[in-house]
């Protein structure tokens, strides 16, 4: 497998969470999908890191913290789902639209 | 007694401090109401024995050539008004401990009457023109807050403003008067003033004309004198003590005294005291008039006050001031006992005030009724009462300026308050007992001020004409003196018109004559006595001619200001573009979270371009 065959690969992730996150109206999806394009991501920075292996260790580094926070970020938004469904009853978007102005 | 001066008016200053800003049971505020003006009157007596005095306090105000200090002088004029007004004025105070012990406003009651009393002794005993401003306007306040005094009636608060507003109109004459005094003399102390103290001439010229005209503008307002007359009937209003003291002995002369007062500058232009004496015969006679058919019987004493005001202007016209000054003395004798006394009727029989409601008090009221006729001979100008020897003066003085014709109307008008003063005596006192009331006779503290009051009425003329007359001609001069006829002339006809008057009142109200009630069912009589008992009108014509296009220029300016351009053109419009900018604004906020995505995706999107843009370029 080539660079770009990961990058392939990696535009395929993100371009598939960019649809779930823009077009599906679940939130628990939408937050499944912010993980896919997040994760495309990681696979396109550690195909970088192998091609200029010389550069060190520092994109491996990237990525672990971006999945460190990522873990933290879906616990919270898990969370304020919750909290929406608790209040709302619903985790349908068409139907949370009290920010209307 | 010259450092002692500033005490008349400070005691009672204290008084109204004392009952504005504590709650004292009703003994302790009635005590210390009386406890000021009792203690002004004994020092006026001291001023009065050593007039000619003054006392500079200090100065009040000073602004380039103008300075006008806070000095207080008694001279022969106001230390006579002073013992008036203090003297009457306790005695009112006294009265009023019993005839308002029931009311729950007993402290402002007081509080409001001894701010009254100061402002009057400012007024008095000013020695600028300023300063009698200053009370001047002190005692019209005072007047408004005593007439609404239970304001919780409309029509008392009504009959409160209309007084107030009235007497702006005359206070704008007097303010304007005030500013020409300042031009013809250079000064406004009156001590400065005088050119027979100054040693110099007055020039007449039209501007001392015009500031003797709007200073009579002024007197016209406080003094009830045609057309600013309406307000003094309807101040009936007030409690019936402040009736006496305000609206009869004191307050309502102070025109009287102000003209005395500027006596030198009225007897420097001519034409102007015609003017007066015209406006103060027009007065007394017409309203003498009114006086007949009213049926309140504090009405009735209302307009018999707006008539002898009449008589006082009349006589200060014509004599250069003491002829006014001695009636205004013995007006307030036997003005304060009448409505004393007619406080005393309306005590006793609970409230009643309409004469028609009353009669045969006599028997069951038989101190009152005694005291009240002892008023009413006063009043009527029986021979040797008081108000015989004052309006005798008056009268005589006409003679003797050469006015026959304002000397037969006011003997007319003389007749006409026999007249009057006899119906309301008849129709109260006498004949058939008309109603069913309990009758409660007064207690002492309504008895005694009475009796004073009553044997001032009347000895007071008898024993005080000379004194007083010696004793003003100090300041004023010596009036006109007209020939060897011209007293026994004017004693002997208005001792006529007196007989007359009352004899006529005696026989329609008292034996009821048939002849003369049925002239009074032709036309002629009725018309007249439609005409009087509708006061000729004048309110229906001031509510024409003033009140209406003053209300409908409001109403316009109202709609065009207000409505039109204030709400409609600025609030309106601002609003409305502050609107329509918002309904644009809120249209891209949808508050779907999928098109907030979108939004949030392009713009990432655009800053991405933009970068490798940079990059690139």
């Amino acid at each position: 497998m080539t660079v770009r065959d990961y990058l392939v690969l990696s535009a395929a992730m993100f371009a598939i969470g960019a649809y779930g996150v823009l077009g599906r109206r679940n939130l628990l999806i939408l937050l499944m999908s912010v993980e896919l394009m997040l994760n495309g991501v990681n696979i396109a920075l550690l195909a970088f890191a192998r091609v200029h292996a010389a550069t060190g260790e520092h994109a491996h580094v990237l990525v672990l913290v971006a999945m460190g926070v990522a873990a933290a970020e879906v616990a919270v938004g898990l969370a304020i789902v919750i909290a929406v469904f608790r209040n709302r009853k619903t985790v349908d978007t068409g139907r949370l639209g009290s920010l209307r102005g | 007694m010259s450092d002692l001066l500033w005490l008349i008016p400070l005691l009672p200053l204290a008084g109204f401090a004392t009952n504005a800003l504590f709650r004292l049971p009703k003994g302790a505020a009635g005590m210390a109401g009386c406890a000021g003006p009792a203690a002004a009157f004994a020092l006026s007596v001291g001023a009065w024995r050593e007039a000619p005095v003054s006392q500079p306090v200090f100065d009040w105000f000073t602004a380039g050539p103008l300075s006008v200090s806070f000095a207080l002088r008694a001279d022969e004029l106001s230390s006579v008004m002073l013992l008036v007004v203090t003297g009457v004025g306790t005695l009112i105070h006294v009265y009023s401990i019993g005839y308002m012990r029931d009311d729950e406003g007993f402290s402002r009651y007081f509080a409001y009457l001894n701010l009254f009393m100061f402002s009057m002794l400012v007024l008095v005993l000013g020695d600028s023109i300023v300063l009698m401003f200053l009370g001047w306007e002190g005692v019209g306040l005072c007047s408004y807050l005593l007439i609404g005094f239970w304001y919780k009636d409309l029509r008392n608060a009504d009959a409160g403003k209309k007084a107030f507003i009235t007497n702006r109109v005359g206070d704008l004459g007097f303010l304007l008067g005030i500013f020409c005094v300042w031009q013809v003399f250079g000064t406004l102390d009156f001590s400065r003033m005088d050119p027979a103290r100054a040693g110099t001439a007055l020039e007449p010229h039209a501007l001392a004309a015009a500031a003797g005209l709007l200073l009579f503008v002024g007197a016209c307002g406080k003094s009830a004198q045609i057309p600013l007359h309406v307000w003094l009937p309807d101040a009936m209003a007030g409690p019936t003590p402040v009736s006496a003291l305000i609206h009869a002995a004191t307050m309502v002369t102070a025109g009287v005294y102000m003209m005395a007062r500027m006596h030198f500058l009225y007897a420097a232009v001519p034409g102007v005291l015609e003017l007066v004496g015209a406006v103060a015969v027009a007065t007394a006679l017409l309203s003498a008039v009114i006086a007949c058919a009213q049926n309140d019987i504090k009405k009735v004493l209302a307009y018999s006050t707006v008539s002898q005001l009449g008589f006082m202007f009349a006589g200060v016209a014509a004599s250069d001031g003491a002829a006014g000054i001695f009636h205004v003395v013995t007006h307030a004798f036997f003005k304060a006992l009448l409505f004393l006394g007619a406080g005393a009727v309306i005590h006793a029989l609970g409230g009643e005030q309409d004469i028609r409601k009353m009669g045969g008090l006599g028997r069951r009221l038989p101190l009152v009724f005694g005291v009240f006729a002892a008023g009413a001979l006063a009043l009527a100008g029986a021979p040797l009462t008081a108000g015989f020897f004052s309006k005798d003066l008056i009268l005589q003085a006409l003679l003797a300026r050469g006015w026959h014709g304002s000397f037969w109307l006011m003997l007319a008008a003389a007749a006409l308050t026999a007249f009057y003063t006899t119906r309301l005596v008849v129709r109260v006192f006498l004949g058939k007992e008309e109603h069913e009331h309990h009758v409660h006779a007064p207690g002492l503290l309504l008895s005694v001020p009475l009796c004073i009051l009553a044997a001032l009425s009347l000895a007071g003329g008898a024993l005080l004409e000379h004194p007083v007359e010696g004793y003003l001609a100090r300041v004023l001069g010596e009036g006109p003196r007209g020939g060897p006829g011209t007293v026994g002339t004017a004693v002997s006809l208005s001792t006529l018109a007196f007989g007359l008057g009352a004899t006529l009142a005696g026989l329609l109200f008292h034996v009821e004559k048939g002849w003369l009630r049925s002239w009074l069912g032709t036309p002629l009589g009725r018309g007249l006595a439609r005409l009087a008992e509708r006061k000729f009108w004048v309110d229906e014509v001031y509510e024409v001619l003033v009140i209406a296009p003053v209300r409908m220029g409001a109403t316009a300016a109202w709609f065009v200001v207000d409505r039109v351009i204030v709400d409609f053109v600025l609030i309106g419009a601002a609003g409305r573009i502050s609107y329509a900018a918002g309904w644009v604004l809120r249209l891209p906020h949808t508050g779907t979270v999928n098109m907030a995505l979108v939004s949030f995706l392009v713009g990432a999107l655009a800053i991405l371009v933009m970068l490798i843009v940079r990059l690139n370029a």
